[in-house]
C-alpha cells in the first residue's frame, strides 16, 4: 500500500470508510512525517498527542456511524486561527503565551466535521510577508530545492508552514489567510493547491487580524478536489462576523468535473509586466493552450489600474494594521515589559513583542492615517481600490473567469529580496489586485521551472462563484499532470 | 512630503512603540521609501470616485439587543499578564 501520508484526503476519505485503515493510522503516518521533516520547521506547536486522541474518537464516531465531511483527515492549522486551549501566536513574540479560550469559527466547523490537528503552523509575524522570515520562531523551509542545489529556499508567505506541511505530506490538508496572497503564493511556491474564497465566505471571527477589509481565510491541498472538500466543510454564514455573507455554500465538488467547454477565460495584459521570467510567460501560455484546448474560449481583457494595486495594497492593509494591533498593549494579555508608568509599559511591550516587519507597517499605517496625511494617503488609497474593483466589474463582463501567474518568480532563497521591503513587496503583485477586490483566487501548480521549482497558475473569479474557479482549476490540474515531489520525498520513496 | 528622524520619531509616539535613535535613523530612508513608493497614487485621477471601504455589498447587520455572552471573567483574565481580585492590574495612573 502507498504511504498513507501521500494519499489525496477524497482517496483516505474512501479508504477510512472502506476500513482500509483507521484515522489513528492515518494520524500516526502524519506524525511520522512530521517528525521527520523537523528540519522544515513548518510548526511552531505540535500537537500529536491531541491528534492521536482526535483521531481515536474520529474512529468511534466512524464506528457508531456518525462520520462527518471530514472525517479522520489530519490537517494543519495556521497558527493565527484561536484554538481552544492550543497556544496561538501569530508566530509573535507578543503573543508567545497567548492560550485562547475559544476556538475560531473556521476550526470549530472543520472539527465538527471530524478532522484532526497535527499542530500549528508556522507564519510570517502576524500574516505580514511573503517568505515566512518574519516569524518569531525561526525561517520556514520549502521542501523544494534547486535541481543540485542544497540551498534552502523560502516557502513563500505569509502561510509558509501550512504550504510547506502540505507539500511535504506532512499534512494532508491545512487552514491558511490570504490577506495580499498568503495562501496563493505559498502554495504556487510549495507545488501545491491553494484557494482563497470570496471576501466574506470564511468566517474572520478567532482568526488573529492583520487587515480587516482584505484578510480572507482560506485552505491548502494537493489536488483541487481536496481544496473543494476542505473549503465547503469551513465555509459558511457566522453571525459573530459582521462581514460574514448569508449564503449558502454550494457542493463545490459536484460541479467540479463539469469542463470549461464555453466558459470565457479572460487573459488581462496588465499583468504581463517588465521583466517577467520567460518562464513564467511560457507557463502562462501553456494554461491558456490548455484551456482553449477543453473548449474554453479566450478573451483579451484590460484591468488598466493594475500597476497601482501594490502601493494601494500597502496603505491600506498597514492602516488597518495598525490600528489592528493597537490591542497589544502588555495589559490584558500577552507579552508585559515593565514600565514607570502606563505610557511606557504600553511603548517598551510593543518595542519588545513586535518584529522589524509588523514595526515597518505600523508606522506606515500610523503615518498614513495621522492628521494632514489621512486624506492623502488613506481616502486617495480607498478611492484607487474603487477603481481596481470596478476594472474587475467591467472584466467579468466579459469572461468567467481570469488566468494568470501566481507570482513572478519561482521560490527564492532565504535572505534574498530582504535588503529592500519594495523588492519583497513586488512579489505579491499578480495576486494583491484580486484582493483588493475581495474576490476568489486559487493558485494550482501547474509545472517546473528549468531548475526543478514549482510554478503555479492562478484562477479569478467573480465575487461567490468558486465553482467556476474549481472548475477551471481541474481542468488545468488533468492537463498540467502536475505529478512532481520535493527532492526530499522522492529520496524516501526510492 | 519627505520623511526624517522627527517625522518618525512622533509617528512612534502615536503608535506606542519606543523606538532608540539608532532604530529611528534606520527607520528614515525604509518609511521614506515606501513613502515615495506610494506616493505615485496621486497621478491617478480620481475626481468623482467614492473610496471603497468594504468589498461585501452587505449592509452591516444589526443583533437583538440581548445579553447573549458573559459570566466567563476567569476566562477574560486567563491570559492577564497581571490580575488582581477579577481585574486587570496596571501601573498607577491616578497621582
Amino acid at each position: 500500500m502507498t504511504n498513507l501520508n501521500h494519499l489525496t484526503i477524497a482517496a483516505a476519505l474512501d479508504g477510512l470508510k472502506n476500513k482500509d485503515f483507521t484515522a489513528v493510522e492515518l494520524t500516526q503516518a502524519h506524525i511520522k512525517a512530521m517528525g521527520s521533516a523537523k528540519n522544515l520547521n513548518a510548526f511552531i506547536t505540535e500537537t500529536p498527542a491531541l491528534a492521536l486522541e482526535q483521531a481515536a474518537e474520529s474512529d468511534k464516531r466512524r464506528a457508531d456511524g456518525k462520520a462527518g465531511m471530514l472525517e479522520g483527515i489530519p490537517l494543519a492549522i495556521k497558527d493565527l486561527f484561536c484554538t481552544k486551549g492550543v497556544r496561538t501566536t501569530a508566530a509573535s513574540h507578543i503573543l508567545e503565551n497567548f492560550v485562547p479560550p475559544y476556538e475560531s469559527t473556521v476550526t470549530e466547523r472543520l472539527f465538527a466535521n471530524g478532522a484532526v490537528m497535527l499542530g500549528k503552523a508556522s507564519l510570517d509575524e502576524f500574516a505580514m510577508g511573503s517568505s515566512n522570515t518574519t516569524s518569531h520562531f525561526g525561517h520556514v523551509i520549502n521542501p523544494w530545492k534547486r535541481e543540485g542545489h542544497n540551498t534552502e529556499l523560502v516557502p513563500g508567505g505569509s502561510s509558509g508552514g501550512s504550504a510547506a506541511s502540505v507539500a511535504a505530506r506532512i499534512a494532508m490538508g491545512a487552514t491558511g489567510t490570504d490577506t495580499g496572497g498568503s495562501i496563493r503564493q505559498p502554495a504556487a511556491f510549495c507545488g501545491i493547491a491553494g484557494i482563497k474564497p470570496t471576501y466574506g465566505r470564511c468566517s474572520r471571527w478567532g482568526v488573529v487580524a492583520f487587515a480587516s477589509s482584505l484578510d480572507q481565510a482560506g485552505v491548502f491541498a494537493r489536488t483541487t478536489e481536496d481544496c473543494a472538500i476542505l473549503l465547503e466543510s469551513c465555509a459558511g454564514f457566522d453571525p459573530k462576523d459582521s462581514t460574514s455573507a448569508p449564503h449558502d455554500v454550494p457542493d463545490f465538488r459536484a460541479t467540479l468535473e463539469s469542463g470549461v467547454k464555453g466558459l470565457k477565460i479572460g487573459i488581462p495584459k496588465e499583468y504581463r509586466v517588465d521583466g517577467m521570467p520567460a518562464e513564467i510567460e511560457k507557463l502562462w501560455e501553456n494554461g491558456i493552450a490548455w484551456l482553449k484546448e477543453a473548449g474554453a474560449e479566450i478573451v483579451d481583457v484590460s484591468l488598466p489600474h493594475t500597476r497601482h494595486a501594490l502601493p494601494t495594497y500597502y496603505i491600506i492593509a498597514s492602516a488597518e494594521a495598525s490600528s489592528n494591533l493597537a490591542r497589544y498593549d502588555g495589559v490584558r494579555y500577552g507579552l508585559r515589559e515593565e514600565g514607570k508608568d502606563l505610557i511606557e509599559l504600553y511603548e517598551k511591550t510593543r518595542a519588545a513583542g513586535f518584529g522589524d516587519e509588523v514595526k515597518r507597517r505600523i508606522i506606515l499605517g500610523t503615518y498614513v492615517l495621522s492628521a494632514g496625511y489621512y486624506d492623502a494617503y488613506y481616502i486617495k488609497a480607498q478611492k484607487v481600490r474603487r477603481l481596481i474593483s470596478n476594472d474587475f466589474t467591467n472584466a467579468f463582463e466579459r469572461c468567467d473567469a481570469l488566468l494568470t501567474p501566481t507570482a513572478p518568480s519561482a521560490a527564492f532563497a532565504i535572505g534574498e529580496n530582504e535588503d529592500d521591503p519594495v523588492k519583497m513587496y513586488l512579489n505579491d503583485v499578480f495576486t494583491v489586485p484580486t484582493s483588493l477586490a475581495g474576490l476568489p483566487g486559487m493558485s494550482i501548480p501547474a509545472g517546473l521551472n528549468a531548475e526543478g521549482l514549482p510554478l503555479g497558475l492562478q484562477i479569478i473569479g467573480r465575487p461567490w462563484d468558486e465553482e467556476t474557479v474549481f472548475k477551471v482549476a481541474r481542468s488545468i490540474e488533468k492537463a498540467a499532470a502536475f505529478t512532481a515531489l520535493p527532492q526530499s520525498l522522492v529520496r524516501q520513496a526510492a | 512630503m519627505s520623511i526624517d528622524k522627527d517625522t518618525v520619531r512622533k509617528v512612534a509616539r502615536l503608535a506606542r512603540l519606543e523606538m532608540s535613535e539608532t532604530q529611528i535613523e534606520r527607520a528614515v530612508p525604509q518609511i521614506g521609501g515606501i513613502v515615495k513608493w506610494v506616493e505615485e497614487l496621486g497621478q491617478v485621477n480620481t475626481d468623482n470616485v467614492e473610496p471603497l471601504a468594504s468589498v461585501v455589498n452587505i449592509p452591516l447587520r444589526l443583533r437583538e439587543d440581548v445579553v447573549n455572552d458573559g459570566d466567563c471573567a476567569n476566562d477574560v483574565l486567563a491570559n492577564a499578564p497581571e490580575d488582581q481580585q477579577g481585574y486587570f492590574v496596571v501601573p498607577k495612573v491616578v497621582e
